[in-house]
């Protein structure tokens, strides 16, 4: 699979990285504001429509921080899929000039995400402090979700930024894609909406594994359960089949881009 | 260890024609094979019918061989040269060694780290610094970070803009850009050091500064593989060179007879050449292109090859992408090894005018420029108020035969460029004339 390669250019996925969050830092007037604004917004919205006025029940947590829990590794994988899917048509000057193994360039574009991550957890630790809610000792479970998140952002991220390259229809799908995807995710709603019986179905989305395990992990609410392991089968399956696909397209990339 | 660096067996590469202009949209595929057993049906019908049968779309596309059968070695410590035309193959070859792409058939085996330079400043990005476009690019490049920090003085230094390296690079003049970049490539360090015509940019104490650079590396025991059109360097830098001519190797080994060859094949090229695929400095605007030069077919001898005395001339067909004002065509007439001997500007003789979009073209004429025999390349240039527009160091190439006039006094063997056209008178002079009064 050639990862060993792949480790020796670890100094190029920082860099690469780096340069993906400065530049979008210094080239925007909010900066880093901008991470904190739009899953706060989104929490407005939700709260009022779903929240208040839906009557939509959130497994006891107060609405709001009910679903700004859920935004944020919602926000990091939409991010992450969008930077990825574009990502080597984006390089393309690298691409067609230097080599270098070409699964740097999706996996910095969804490291990238982690930043403005950062900074919107900030706030969520705020409103937890608001609402008066102690995590539990499930917390330390937090990280294995993040990573849950970018493996699943980065296994569709595979699949799309190499499709990309040779159709460039993808670009005007994934935007669809990602909205689309977000209803299909307990973001706004919890997943004790589905019945019972479906629910280790539901996981087929990992994202639904992910935010309900991120609730869980933070909120305290309930566990996953089998929801959570079809989420993980479904996106080692993804991941495998991304990089194999990606690995058989590469070659090409320089010729097509 | 073995001796040898780079094995290249067999090395084909195939391009489709118009694939790097038009991408494939997902719906064509689809309509493709929503229609595919329909067409199949229709052409068995045809074919029962005595018709011909279409070949299918993607098969009357045409290909191309990029390279053809390309065999070769380099031996470890030896500096090559690749010389050829626009289009020979030569930037292909260096793709496939530094293994951006893959040959179609056959393969190259390459012994040790490859540090390949196809442009300079790949992946500099305008919002960053200099600081940071040094890490950013060194980190494209192969470069550890700790190497960098190591060397970074040092770097600076040869890029000569200590001031402004906390500067961002989009506020750097384009010398200055072009030369940050070439510092930070030439500390690179591998054991295969692949270039290509990155001497094409800079201003002439830069490009000589930065030849000096890659001698010392060539000469510090590297394998350096070398393209460029600048016959001066190859012949200089080279131990051996190898000819490309339409993809497949025309002659190869020792420089000089190599270069020698690649001068003589500058006579046969077509009426038009097209410009729209050449190589270009990296700065220029690009509002108004360079797009052939054409030769006077109504001529006798029709194409590049002049014979000795003979006018000059040529047209240069330009495109306006957008209104550009006070354009102006700038000439550079070079040695064929690459020395500029002479340069003009169309404002010689043509007021400056503001274009609107459009096709036009330049008719250029050198009525007594008697050049040696020999060949010449030339560059063009096109720079309008905002500056440069566009520009080709290396556009076409002409050559110039003996004629019964140069043969008249012996020019074929003259050691300039130029046979200028020259007044002499011989008169005794009065005081020199025997005298016996002197004591």
């Amino acid at each position: 699979m050639g990862l060993r390669e792949l480790w020796d250019y670890r100094e190029l996925l920082y860099f690469l990285t780096w340069r993906d969050v400065k530049v979008r830092y210094k080239q925007t007037a909010l900066g880093a504001a901008w991470a904190i604004i739009q899953p706060l917004l989104m929490m407005l919205v939700f709260s009022l429509f779903f929240g208040r006025l839906g009557g939509i029940k959130s497994d006891g947590i107060p609405y709001p921080i009910f679903t700004f829990c859920a935004l944020l590794p919602w926000q990091l994988f939409a991010h992450a899929l969008t930077e990825s899917s574009n990502s080597l048509v984006a390089n393309e000057r690298l691409i067609t000039k230097v080599y270098f193994p070409r699964l740097v360039v999706p996996m910095a574009a969804v490291l990238g995400g982690l930043v403005d991550f950062a900074v919107a957890f900030v706030v969520l630790l705020l409103l937890m402090a608001y609402y008066g809610i102690v995590p539990t000792s499930a917390v330390f479970a937090l990280p294995a979700f993040i990573l849950l998140a970018i493996m699943t952002a980065l296994a569709v991220g595979l699949w799309l930024s190499a499709l990309n390259v040779k159709y460039r229809d993808v670009r005007y799908t994934i935007n669809f894609l990602i909205q689309f995807w977000m209803f299909a995710t307990p973001v706004a709603y919890p997943s004790s909406l589905v019945p019972e019986k479906w629910r280790a179905f539901y996981g087929l989305n990992p994202m639904a594994g992910v935010v309900e395990g991120f609730r869980w992990a933070m909120l305290g609410s309930k566990a996953p359960g089998a929801m959570l392991w079809v989420s993980i089968g479904v996106v080692i399956l993804m991941l495998v089949g991304g990089l194999y696909y990606f690995r058989r397209m590469e070659q090409e990339f320089a010729d097509v881009v | 260890m073995t001796d040898i660096a780079i094995k290249c067996d067999g090395l084909s590469k195939q391009y489709r024609i118009g694939e790097r202009e038009s991408y494939k949209a997902l719906r064509d595929v689809i309509t493709d094979a929503a229609t595919a057993p329909f067409r199949r049906v229709r052409s068995a019908m045809r074919n029962a019918n005595g018709s011909q049968v279409r070949t299918p779309k993607s098969e009357i596309r045409n290909s191309f061989w990029a390279l053809d059968d390309v065999s070769f070695e380099v031996k470890r410590g030896e500096v090559v040269g690749i010389i050829g035309r626009n289009g020979a193959g030569k930037s292909t070859l260096l793709k496939i060694l530094s293994r951006i792409t893959k040959p179609t058939r056959g393969h190259a085996r390459i012994h040790g780290r490859v540090g390949s330079l196809l442009e300079v400043g790949t992946g500099f990005h305008p919002e960053l610094t200099g600081r940071e476009n040094i890490y950013l690019n060194a980190a494209i490049l192969g470069m550890r970070k700790a190497e960098v920090a190591k060397r970074f003085d040092e770097i600076v230094a040869f890029a000569e803009v200590e001031k402004f390296i906390d500067t961002p690079v989009k506020r750097y003049s384009s010398g200055m850009y072009v030369r940050l970049a070439f510092a930070v490539a030439a500390h690179l360090e591998p054991e295969i050091l692949v270039i290509d015509e990155v001497l094409a940019v800079g201003d002439a104490a830069f490009q000589k500064k930065c030849l000096g650079k890659i001698g010392e590396v060539a000469h510090g025991g590297r394998t350096v593989l070398f393209v460029s059109h600048n016959m001066e360097a190859i012949l200089r830098l080279c131990d051996r060179a190898v000819l490309l001519e339409g993809g497949a190797i025309a002659t190869h080994g020792e420089t000089a007879e190599v270069v020698g060859a690649y001068l003589r094949t500058g006579a046969s090229q077509l009426e038009i050449v097209d410009l729209t695929e050449a190589m270009r400095g990296i700065s220029v605007r690009g509002q108004a292109l360079l797009t052939a030069v054409r030769m006077d077919p109504l001529k006798p001898h029709g194409s590049w090859r002049l014979p000795f005395g003979e006018e000059i001339s040529f047209e240069v067909e330009i495109e306006a992408k957008a209104k550009v004002h006070q354009i102006e065509l700038g000439v550079a007439l070079n040695s064929g090894r690459g020395f500029e001997i002479a340069s003009c500007f169309s404002s010689q003789s043509l007021v400056r005018s503001a274009l609107e979009p459009g096709r036009y073209k330049y008719s250029v004429k050198y009525p007594a420029l008697r050049l040696v025999p020999g060949a010449y390349s030339f560059g063009l240039g096109l720079r309008s108020d905002a500056g440069f527009e566009d520009y080709i160091a290396d556009a076409f190439t002409i050559e110039v035969v003996p004629s019964e006039l140069s043969a008249s006094f012996g020019a074929d063997s003259f050691r300039g460029a130029i046979v200028p056209e020259a007044r002499f008178r011989l008169v005794p002079i009065a005081s020199s004339l025997p005298q016996t009064c002197l004591t």
